[in-house]
């Protein structure tokens, strides 16, 4: 240990070094994606086995509805390069450059959200409700409200840290560990987003 | 934006190009899902073998992990590949639900 990082850190002498050589903050962040990806399993794995087990499963998604998905699809990857942007930007310490992708990529997470709101406003109008619709097995609303509505609470949840990060990363109190932190929770979102287009949106199409 | 490398957060580099490359690969699997799912139908495990690809190209270089020490990835990817390979073991169950079905 030199005396420059004891200048720097005067606990470090004392500390054991990260088993996994990144930030301890990086590292929650690792596990909670893990727990928040087991999270989302299970509920797939609940919408599986009650599409598997129901005979009448409705396929109410039209060729507009598909589309809209990759319109949504196409959205949240393009926000995943944009944080990419802002991460870049910020370790080269350009910090206008880290704040104006962060709030594009929230902006994207916005527009996100609004599309799917519009899609879930649609199939209401339909007559679609958590435990009826007009198709078949009743518990098509449960899982589909369920499963995109939690995926759309974490986009807004992203959109609301993103923004609050952008904003105190100008203000010099974050660094870019903070948006690079961050933006591992966004790209989640996206993965998350991998599954729910095929199994939820694909597997229902209308033939 | 500069497409050179500069080292990340674990002091590997990680070039912008690779990211472009990995943008346009998972997008273009995301409509190749789609046009096959309407043309041909959607076939579960295709699709869900397509995500699969998407979900780790994603982990790997937009979210870095093939840049971070080898022993981070090995300490969360198989226990979650474990966890959601255990919840499988519901499928067979709802199989039989399907057979008992009252009418």
């Amino acid at each position: 240990m030199s005396q420059a990082n004891l200048a720097v850190d005067p606990h470090a002498a004392v500390m054991e070094e990260s088993p996994f050589a990144i930030p301890s903050s990086k590292l929650v962040m690792w596990l909670f994606i893990i727990s928040d990806a087991v999270t989302f399993g299970a509920f797939l794995f609940a919408y599986g086995y009650i599409r598997n087990a129901s005979t009448d499963w409705p396929t109410p998604f039209e060729h507009a509805s598909i589309w809209n998905a990759l319109l949504m699809t196409f959205i949240l990857v393009t926000s995943s390069l944009t944080i990419l942007f802002a991460v870049r930007a910020a370790q080269n310490d350009d910090r206008a450059g880290a704040f104006k992708w962060t709030l594009i990529t929230a902006g994207g997470g916005t527009l996100f959200a609004i599309l799917h709101l519009r899609e879930w406003s649609s199939l209401i109008g339909e007559g679609v409700r958590m435990f009826q619709n007009p198709w078949g097995a009743p518990m098509f609303g449960a899982t589909f409200f369920t499963i995109t509505g939690l995926h759309m609470l974490h986009v807004i949840g992203g959109v609301i840290a993103l923004t609050v990060v952008a904003l105190t990363y100008r203000a010099g109190r974050y660094s870019a560990k903070h948006i690079e932190i961050w933006s591992l929770y966004w790209h989640f979102v996206d993965i998350v987003w991998m599954f729910v287009v095929p199994m939820v949106y694909l597997l229902n199409m209308k033939r | 934006m500069n497409t050179t490398t500069t080292p990340n957060a674990s002091g590997k580099s990680n070039g912008m190009a690779t990211t472009y490359v990995v943008y346009v690969t998972i997008l273009a699997i995301a409509v190749y899902q789609v046009c096959f799912a309407m043309m041909a139908g959607p076939q579960p495990m295709l699709m869900l073998a397509l995500a699969i690809l998407q979900a780790s190209i994603a982990v790997m270089y937009f979210m870095h992990l093939a840049a971070e020490r080898q022993v981070l990835a090995l300490a969360l990817i198989p226990y979650t590949i474990f966890v959601l390979f255990m919840m499988n073991m519901i499928w067979s169950d709802s199989v039989r639900l399907l057979h008992m079905r009252p009418h």
